[in-house]
């Protein structure tokens, strides 16, 4: 997989050397920091996506201290543009970049051959190379634990779900909601509404508002702003908050939020190379390696609720849940996984198909 | 109009309009812009607490210093020169398409399938057809407004517009559906064209591709066919005097459609030589906003195909200049942004010394009325 | 029983129009004087980051309407500068102003990213507000939604029936002979490219103080352009301009709407709607009883210098 596209012959030859000496005239002494990179694909303002890895870049910058110098470009457009600025920054001094959108895969596959002294993290992608790593989060053990906790707080038994674009993960994302809340409200149901835009507040809003007056008692969403927790809270119906705490959006209905959590990830990869240890990995953490975590239960969520959630929570932790975990029928009720069997990640990481109760 | 307006302006300054341009001042203004924008972008800089001459440096004058940086100019500018060029025209003879970024999308689709269904056969008519049908796709998409607007006198503003956000979606369906890589685990992009698809690389171990070197053999045809053919005659006389060339028998229905496909056309092929050049496949959005961007770049270079060779290149380095500022200097994003808008407001405002001289009032001012007129509008 | 479903989605098809509406009218006016301004989008995020942050900084709603109206002026006075004052082109220096408007609202609200700030205060009667169906469509909602179509009216009155919008009206569509019958030409054009500015800081404030009440980077996502479109739609009349904005909110709700209700279209598709059901009803506008008239001003985008 990883090697379909050495397409061009340049890339072949190792054109490295050149490039490595065009900027910043960052020549690599012993006692310099070591310079660490990141591509965002959006503002760090986002308090979504962005907002998560840019703290961790700065938990790197806390734990290394002047050891470390980051630098990140933000709003990188995934296309033409990406891969220049990849390569600016492998061409000024930076050894370690991570690119944090799945549309960077295949721009930072392409500037990692050039630069093969320095180590590139790539983000919810597939492909990996000698010096690209490939990282990803279990986001989907979260929403098995609001989707426990949508299944006993629900009287319509109708769910909202305000969501970006059908790619694997929001997909995967839908259906395990669905299959937790299942498993505590059998006939529940979830709407899906399709933005088309990871960030557009007044559409995020307008879809919230859309599928309160639909039936939905629960929203959640897989974009990027606050606007459907505020949207949700002022109606006075429970929602849950995405990639950072939104809760002050909505001190009285935000449930929880499902937090991305890539500080250890990060520290953990700076520190390997600088000691020398980097090597190419293809990880997908979750709950247990701290990359997923729930963000504080509301306070006035009734103490079933909450115990609920924890009971997934630590079933997850130690193995014993698996939201993929058959029987799985698929919208038209088919069955897919078979009881006794357990969706692979092969499976989950390509999903294209909803789960029953799932209309989007 | 009037010769003597009779107002008396309390300034001591009065400023008319030139009879002719110097050639000196057209070259003159924009470094003067340049120098204004400089001096404003340092003490922005240092506002922000950022190392000014350093972060002008790296914005202005680093990217320009390896080959690379000067072929990545290039790879930028390419699709902004050629965009920029087919609105011109239009924009002369007061035809506003302004989705040029629909149609590229589109010319990047047509383009993109031919890569698609010839995928892993080899042939050097691969390419061509390719090209072809990113012109066709684009001018396909521009006959709509081109259609509508002659007619049903539907102004092609909206509709050119509205139909850029039809065409992201229209793509966005398709890269999520039927054109999705078999292999790519359902993520929305489409399989890597093979080496038949994509265009040569110019200079080794760059992007630069041969899209960016017929964009300038574009601008130089377009100025060419402004100035020397019948068509750029009438497109011109549509422009400053519909009257006149309503008397003069042109049709300004087969103008309105020569600009809209020529535009469209042109932006088509940029989407094809972005999907065939520096992308090599489909994704979900192809284009960083260049077709709205080579709006800008066309009135930047005052509609003259040549003037968009430099104007064109000037924008490109602006942004590549913010991205370099953004990696060397730590400047964020936003800071870029108020840079390059203050950079072309300078542009745009040195036009002024340009077209116009101003002279003290005390000196006998030559009364003239017509030049005047011919200023001012139609 | 279908009123129970109708009233919410007006309600969500109000907010959803109201930022439009102030927008495309304030840009109404401005074409309506021979002025082409594509810089509404950068003016309406300046609207909104300095409504924002002014009732985040004061607690006051009403403040921070008045700071979006003015930070949309500022950026307008910008524009008229370099458009009016110095005769630059007003499409390129437009766009200009949109990059410019979105880089720096990002810079100054990069600190008030992650804040709540209190929504605009319904105007609700005691009594009337409760009222069934017309209560929460006609008597409970914020002080801008009346206020835009207070604003039709009155954008409607001044062009047709005052002194002033005569001509503003005369200005636009001949500046040359306006300015020979001594009108000042370039006055009135500033004084409409600053009531534009001001209008589409007002649609930015609607978006961070009620629509949303929140503040981001780039959150107009592009409402500035729908306004730019909906002015060409309502073929320069006030009156359509309110209907379109409407329809184009309403269409956008309803696809929404029917993807909710699990319609067997593609997400995408639907998503086209809005887009195409504009260029359809204007071209079944255009195709009518009223064929052949566009309407556009005639000096439209076109720079101006007096001959003094």
């Amino acid at each position: 997989m990883s090697n379909n596209v050495s397409r061009r012959h340049f890339l072949a030859g190792s054109t490295a050397a050149a490039g490595a000496l065009s900027l910043g005239g960052a020549s690599a002494f012993a006692a310099d920091p070591l310079k660490v990179g990141f591509v965002y694909v959006g503002p760090v303002g986002d308090f979504g996506w962005t907002h998560g890895h840019d703290l961790g870049r700065k938990a790197i910058e806390k734990e290394f201290g002047d050891k470390v110098e980051t630098t990140f470009v933000e709003k990188v457009a995934e296309g033409p543009d990406a891969e220049r600025v990849i390569r600016q920054l492998a061409s000024s001094g930076n050894k370690l970049i991570f690119t944090t959108s799945f549309g960077f895969m295949n721009p930072t596959i392409k500037v990692a051959k050039q630069f093969p002294d320095v180590k590139f993290e790539h983000a919810t992608g597939f492909m990996t190379a000698k010096n690209v790593s490939a990282y990803n989060a279990r986001f989907y053990e979260g929403r098995a634990v609001i989707g426990t906790m949508a299944g006993h707080m629900t009287k319509t038994g109708k769910f909202g779900y305000i969501a970006s674009f059908p790619i694997p993960e929001v997909v995967m994302g839908i259906n395990a909601f669905i299959l937790a809340a299942r498993k505590v409200r059998p006939d529940a149901e979830i709407k899906v509404v399709w933005v088309n835009s990871w960030f557009d507040p007044g559409k995020e809003a307008d879809a919230t508002k859309t599928l309160i007056d639909q039936g939905c008692d629960i929203i959640t969403q897989h974009t990027d702003s606050p606007a459907p927790i505020q949207t949700a809270g002022s109606r006075g119906v429970w929602c849950f908050g995405q990639a950072s705490d939104m809760s002050s959006f909505s001190p009285e209905y935000h449930a929880t939020a499902i937090l991305d959590v890539w500080d250890n990830y990060y520290v953990e990869r700076t520190r390997a190379v600088m000691d020398g240890s980097w090597e190419t990995s293809n990880v997908w953490q979750g709950m247990k390696e701290g990359m997923v975590q729930m963000s504080p239960y509301n306070e006035r969520l009734p103490a079933e609720v909450v115990e609920a959630a924890e009971t997934v929570r630590k079933g997850i932790l130690d193995g014993s849940y698996l939201p993929f975990a058959g029987p799985i029928k698929d919208q038209d009720g088919k069955e897919r996984i078979a009881a006794g069997e357990a969706m692979d990640d092969g499976a989950l990481l390509s999903m294209d198909w909803y789960v029953e109760g799932v209309t989007a | 109009m009037s010769p003597d307006p009779g107002l008396l302006n309390p300034a001591a300054w009065k400023i008319e309009p030139r009879r002719e341009i110097p050639r000196s001042l057209l070259y003159a203004t924009p470094l003067l812009a340049v120098v204004l924008t400089v001096i404003a972008g340092f003490f922005i800089f240092l506002f922000m607490g950022y190392d000014p001459l350093l972060s002008l440096y790296h914005f202005f004058i680093s990217p320009l210093l390896t080959l690379y940086g000067l072929s990545e100019l290039m790879v930028k500018a390419g699709p902004l020169i050629m965009i920029g060029v087919g609105l011109a025209v239009g924009f002369r003879a007061n035809v506003w398409n302004i989705g040029a970024e629909g149609q590229l999308t589109l010319g990047a689709i047509t383009g993109g399938v031919v890569a698609l269904a010839f995928w892993n056969e080899t042939g050097w008519w691969i390419l061509p057809l390719m090209c072809g049908a990113g012109i066709l796709g684009g001018m396909a998409y521009a006959a709509i407004p081109a259609f509508l607007r002659t007619r049903f006198n539907v102004n092609e503003i909206l509709t050119s517009l509205m139909l850029t956000y039809v065409a992201t979606l229209f793509l966005s369906t398709l890269v999520y559906g039927p054109l999705k890589d078999p292999m790519g685990f359902n993520f929305p992009q489409s399989r890597m064209f093979s080496d038949s698809g994509l265009l040569p690389i110019l200079l080794e171990g760059t992007r630069l591709h041969l899209g960016s070197g017929l964009a300038i053999a574009i601008a130089v045809a377009g100025w060419v066919l402004m100035t020397y053919t019948i068509v750029g005659f009438q497109v011109r006389v549509l422009g400053q005097a519909p009257a006149a060339a309503r008397y003069a028998g042109f049709s300004g229905k087969r103008l309105v459609w020569f600009c809209l496909l020529l535009s469209g056309g042109l932006a088509g092929l940029a989407g094809t030589f972005e999907v065939a050049g520096p992308i090599g496949q489909l994704i979900p959005v192809i284009s960083p906003g260049y077709g709205f961007t080579a709006i800008i770049v066309a009135f930047l270079g005052r509609l003259h195909p040549l003037g968009i060779i430099l104007s064109g290149l000037v924008m490109a380095l602006s942004y590549i200049g913010g991205e370099n500022a953004q990696v060397v200097v730590g400047l964020p994003q936003a800071v870029t942004g108020v840079f390059q808008g203050l950079l072309l407001f300078f542009l745009l405002a040195s036009d002024f010394l340009v077209r116009y001289r101003i002279r003290r009032r005390a000196i006998q001012a030559a009364p003239d009325g017509q030049t005047q007129a011919a200023e001012g509008a139609s | 029983m279908t009123l129970d479903i109708l009233v919410p989605i007006i309600l969500t098809v109000v907010g959803s129009a109201t930022p439009l509406l102030f927008a495309a009218l304030g840009e109404l006016v401005v074409e309506k004087s021979g002025v082409l301004n594509l810089g509404v989008e950068g003016m309406m995020i300046m609207g909104a980051v300095a409504a924002f942050g002014v009732a985040v900084s004061t607690g006051s709603g009403t403040l921070g309407i008045v700071a979006g109206a003015a930070a949309g002026m500022a950026m307008a006075f910008v524009f008229g500068v370099l458009t009016l004052t110095l005769a630059a082109n007003q499409v390129a220096t437009g766009l200009a102003l949109t990059i410019f408007g979105l880089g720096l609202s990002a810079l100054l609200g990069a600190g008030f990213v992650g804040i709540p700030v209190a929504p605009l205060a319904k105007l609700a009667i005691p009594g009337i507000s409760d009222l069934p169906v017309i209560g929460p469509l006609l008597f409970a909602h914020d002080a801008l939604v009346y206020l835009s179509l207070a604003a039709v009216v009155g954008v409607a009155w001044f062009l047709k029936k005052s002194r002033a919008g005569m001509i503003l009206r005369a200005v636009g569509e001949s500046d040359i002979s306006a300015h020979s019958i001594g009108y000042d030409v370039i006055a009135v054009r500033y004084r409409a490219v600053l009531f534009g500015g001001a209008m589409a800081g007002l649609g930015g404030a609607f978006l961070s103080l009620s629509y949303t009440p929140l503040w981001n980077e780039g959150m107009t996502a592009g409402r500035g352009w729908i306004a730019l479109a909906l002015v060409v739609f309502a073929t320069w009349r006030p009156w359509r301009l309110l209907a379109g904005a409407y329809l184009f909110g309403g269409v956008t709700i309803l696809q929404l709407y029917s993807q909710g209700a699990g319609v067997a279209i593609p997400a995408q598709v639907l998503s086209m709607l809005p887009y195409l059901a504009t260029i359809l009803v204007l071209t079944i506008i255009a195709a009518g009883p009223w064929k052949g008239r566009l309407d556009a001003p005639a000096c439209l985008g076109k720079p101006f210098r007096p001959s003094t």
